[in-house]
């Protein structure tokens, strides 16, 4: 009988189509805007999230959700208001969220493993609400991608430029935060917040060296970021191995093919010899 | 008459602790070239983003094109303003290119949920045959040179067909034949088109002949205002540098 016909590896499979396609598109915006550590910054909102919501007695998911958007909400204001680069309220977020979480660890009784299953993850034990989630999630970054995309195009590049010319750059900018929060947590049960941090950044990254066009790269990341998952879970099977991290080191080869190949390299080198 | 498009009285803008404008009034009519001149910090650059909204008034009026700017910039207004800020550093593997970079200033024209459509395209590519850059159109924008980046930036200014026309030092950090080229272009722009432009610069050379008047700033206030030829004596630089 083949893996395939399996319900788990099935729902694997389209986890890793949802969460790859979600968190690799989320990842341009992250890569072309210089917001790295934003995915790491959310993902431990979520944890704390999650600890805090174990502790008051509710359902984790409810917690992380609730702390990684809010996290999301916060970093854009702070960034704008306090004049900085939007890394630094990236960094606050993530050193507040990881006190916290250590906050509730220390106060919540008895074993933590909720918890901590989001932030490891499981592809493989993945609930249909997660799928329903995933997928709802993926929809609305897809969708809003394809509607907005000359808006956002112009808020990636120069955001300024953006609002001069008459689109509410603030506006989209903050949505694009508040999405990658939205992602984050959809993303949490199958891919887990260590893993998301991967997903989010190797796949456009691999994208950005191989194309000068917008579209190309956010198609080309979703593709990457699916082929991550698939191949990850192939490579697992057969050599009995973690999933996870078949699926971050499939993502890391996938990055340095297209570095070693990239087109942009050349120009480089061409400059060089002039 | 020609209408006045630009009208401000006693404008005061302030960041944090520093007042940028300090109680700044000045008019300009429909189709003037303002040069806006003045040392560092004088609030050249604030006194522009105070005319496409970009800036924040404390005190005063600002009126563009009829609309109070007290009462906010809405987006359709921003969009007949065409403003080239100082040229930004831009990421030479950024994936947007040349042409891209000039259609973005229809978008605020189109709105919400609509395409470019050929006429827009047509547009645009009408401003970058105008600033001489067809050629280079489909290069990455990242790719070209600071001068070529400048071009650029009229050219999505230009594409926005605006009326009011703001250009911050358009040829800082130029080597002088971009300079000399850039204001040329400048200067022919407003030839054939008459569009009401403020230009801030600190490059001198070339003003008399491109400017309609000129406004010397000086820590937060018009210093003075008026003829080039007469403002542009070496006495009277001495005093406001």
């Amino acid at each position: 009988m083949s893996i395939l016909s399996y319900k788990f590896m099935q729902e694997a499979l389209l986890a890793g189509l949802l969460a790859g396609v979600a968190c690799s598109l989320i990842g341009v915006f992250v890569v072309t805007m210089h917001l790295s550590f934003i995915g790491v910054s959310l993902s431990h909102a979520a944890f704390a999230g999650a600890l805090f919501a174990t502790w008051l007695g509710f359902e984790p998911l409810l917690g992380a959700i609730l702390f990684s958007l809010a996290g999301a909400a916060a970093i854009g204001p702070l960034a704008d208001r306090g004049e900085f680069n939007p890394d630094t309220p990236i960094g606050i977020i993530f050193s507040i969220t990881m006190g916290l979480a250590f906050l509730f660890m220390g106060l919540l009784p008895g074993p933590k493993t909720q918890a901590l299953e989001l932030l490891w993850g499981s592809i493989l034990t993945v609930t249909t609400a997660d799928l329903w989630l995933l997928a709802v999630v993926t929809i609305i970054v897809t969708g809003l991608v394809v509607m907005f995309f000359k808006e956002i195009q112009a808020v990636i590049f120069h955001r300024e430029m953006a609002r001069a010319v008459g689109i509410p750059a603030d506006a989209i900018f903050y949505s694009i935060l508040f999405l990658t929060g939205a992602t984050v947590t959809a993303s949490l049960r199958s891919i887990g917040g260590l893993l998301i941090f991967n997903l989010i950044l190797n796949p456009a990254a691999a994208a950005y060296q191989l194309t000068y066009s917008l579209k190309y790269m956010f198609f080309l990341a979703a593709l990457f970021g699916v082929l991550s998952c698939w191949a990850g879970l192939g490579v697992s099977y057969i050599l009995d191995v973690p999933s996870g991290a078949a699926i971050v080191l499939t993502s890391a080869v996938i990055f340095v093919l297209a570095t070693i190949f990239s087109p942009k390299r050349k120009v480089k080198q061409w400059q060089e010899n002039e | 008459m020609v209408p006045v498009v630009i009208k401000i009285k006693k404008a005061v803008v302030s960041y944090r602790e520093d007042v940028a404008l300090r109680g700044v009034s000045l008019e300009v009519k429909a189709g003037e070239l303002i040069g806006i001149i003045g040392p560092n910090g004088a609030g050249k650059t604030t006194l522009l983003t105070l005319v496409n909204g970009l800036g924040h008034l404390l005190q005063g009026e600002v009126w563009v094109l009829g609309h109070n700017l007290a009462r906010g910039c809405p987006a359709a207004l921003r969009s007949k303003i065409g403003y080239v800020p100082q040229l930004p550093a831009i990421d030479p593997r950024m994936p947007v290119t040349a042409r891209e970079v000039v259609m973005m200033g229809r978008y605020g024209r189109l709105g919400f949920f609509r395409r470019p459509g050929p006429g827009d395209w047509q547009v645009v590519d009408r401003m970058l045959e105008l600033v001489g850059m067809t050629a280079l159109a489909g290069r990455p924008i990242g790719h070209l040179s600071g001068g070529e980046q400048q071009r650029v930036a009229i050219a999505r200014a230009l594409a926005q067909e605006p009326s009011i026309l703001l250009l911050d030092e358009p040829t800082a950090s130029l080597d002088r034949r971009a300079q000399q080229q850039i204001l040329q272009l400048v200067q022919r722009i407003h030839q054939e088109r008459k569009l009401t432009t403020l230009m801030v610069t600190h490059s001198l050379a070339g003003l008399t002949e491109l400017c309609d008047r000129l406004v010397l700033m000086k820590k937060g206030r018009i210093w003075k205002t008026g003829n080039p030829e007469e403002l542009l004596q070496d006495r009277v630089l001495e005093q406001l540098f």
